[in-house]
């Protein structure tokens, strides 16, 4: 089997949606039948329990497996209610950030891409450790930006570093594919010209799109039941967070959700909102 | 139907577009200064010790930036406004 592959879904700004893609991204991709661990590497502020509904199940931590006080497999809890496919890693409640060392993180991600498809690392807002160590392994970065002011600055200051520490950028000079995903995104907003469209925020950060997921009530729905939003089929951020998939295992589907919905008349009768 | 809105619309700035002309500016002199070499402060300090021995500066009089011309060359440019006649 070859090696899995390690993603970092990462920000800068807290609140814009990291840890929402993280799971729909996991369990989307655990979905389309890849073997997925998802990560989540916010020690201290442990959340990616709730959105993959597994948090009566965390019994052991990611830093309990870095420190060698249970093992990797115990630590590893297998969300099935989700996919066969789907595993995730809980962050520590209660420890300290500065356990996450380099060599501790080094080996545990190196034991999982022996035996996963995918590992993803759910990034910690911020430009700290947690943050670093997220991303320091990975293969390729998802960048999670809110189309608004702060957002797409924070963004651009952790495209610097995705650009220069990582260990593919420190040990071999090459920086590693980053993807633009765009949350909360209003295409009536846009055209009303109260918010940042797709093309400005390609202008300033200039790096590939992988999607756009729409704004929508759906995903608090999602949060508030522990089912990740890519489940949701009916739903546009669903169906938008489908296509990220599809992108991400090299289809090229075109990007949905970006403009405004033309109502029918019947719909604008009976629609509203 | 929406050339005409955004006809009426043309004179008057939208918040988005303020936002990113504010943006605009900010994240390009955001890179220039994370990409300034780490040496760069302490030269800068020795560097406005030296002049001040002989012209009275403020330190925002001098300005310093490591700019790329080309593949190979690096520039290192260096600014000082001083008040003529004091």
């Amino acid at each position: 089997m070859s090696k899995g592959k390690v993603f970092v879904v990462t920000s800068g700004k807290g609140g814009v949606g990291k840890t929402t893609t993280s799971a729909s991204v996991a369990a989307g991709l655990a979905l389309a039948g890849k073997k997925t661990v998802v990560i989540d590497f916010d020690v201290g502020l442990r959340n990616l329990d709730l959105i993959l509904g597994c948090e009566r199940k965390v019994v052991f931590d990611f830093i309990q497996a870095l420190k060698k006080e249970c093992k990797l497999n115990q630590a590893i809890i297998h969300v099935k209610q989700i996919s066969d496919n789907l595993y995730m890693i809980p962050a520590s409640q209660t420890r300290d950030k500065d356990h996450l060392s380099h060599e501790g993180v080094k080996e545990i991600i190196s034991q999982l891409v022996e035996d996963f498809d995918y590992v993803i690392c759910d990034s910690p807002a911020g430009i700290e450790k947690g943050a670093k160590m997220a991303m320091y392994f990975a293969d390729e970065a998802i960048v999670v930006t809110n189309p608004e002011i702060s957002s797409v600055r924070d963004s651009d200051r952790i495209l610097g570093f995705l650009d220069s520490s990582t260990r593919l950028a420190e040990e071999e000079g090459k920086r590693i594919p980053q993807h633009l995903l765009i949350t909360r995104y209003s295409p009536d907003r846009v055209e009303s010209g109260e918010m940042l469209s797709i093309q400005d925020i390609d202008d300033i950060l200039s790096i590939p799109l992988v999607g756009v997921i729409p704004e929508s009530r759906v995903v608090l729905d999602s949060s508030n039941q522990g089912k990740p939003v890519v489940l949701n089929s009916q739903d546009p951020a669903g169906q938008a967070y489908e296509d990220v998939i599809k992108r991400l295992l090299g289809d090229d589907v075109p990007m949905r959700f970006t403009e405004i919905e033309k109502k029918s008349f019947l719909g604008r009768l009976f629609g509203g909102r | 139907m929406s050339g005409i809105f955004t006809f009426w619309r043309a004179n008057k700035k939208t918040s988005a577009s303020i936002a990113k002309d504010r943006l605009q500016v900010l994240v390009a002199h955001e890179r220039s200064a994370n990409q300034q070499p780490d040496w760069m402060p302490k030269m800068q300090r020795e560097i406005l010790e030296v002049i001040r021995k002989y012209v009275p500066i403020a330190s925002d009089d001098l300005k310093m930036e490591v700019r790329n011309e080309g593949e190979n060359v690096s520039v290192i440019e260096i600014n000082v406004d001083y008040p003529i006649g004091k």
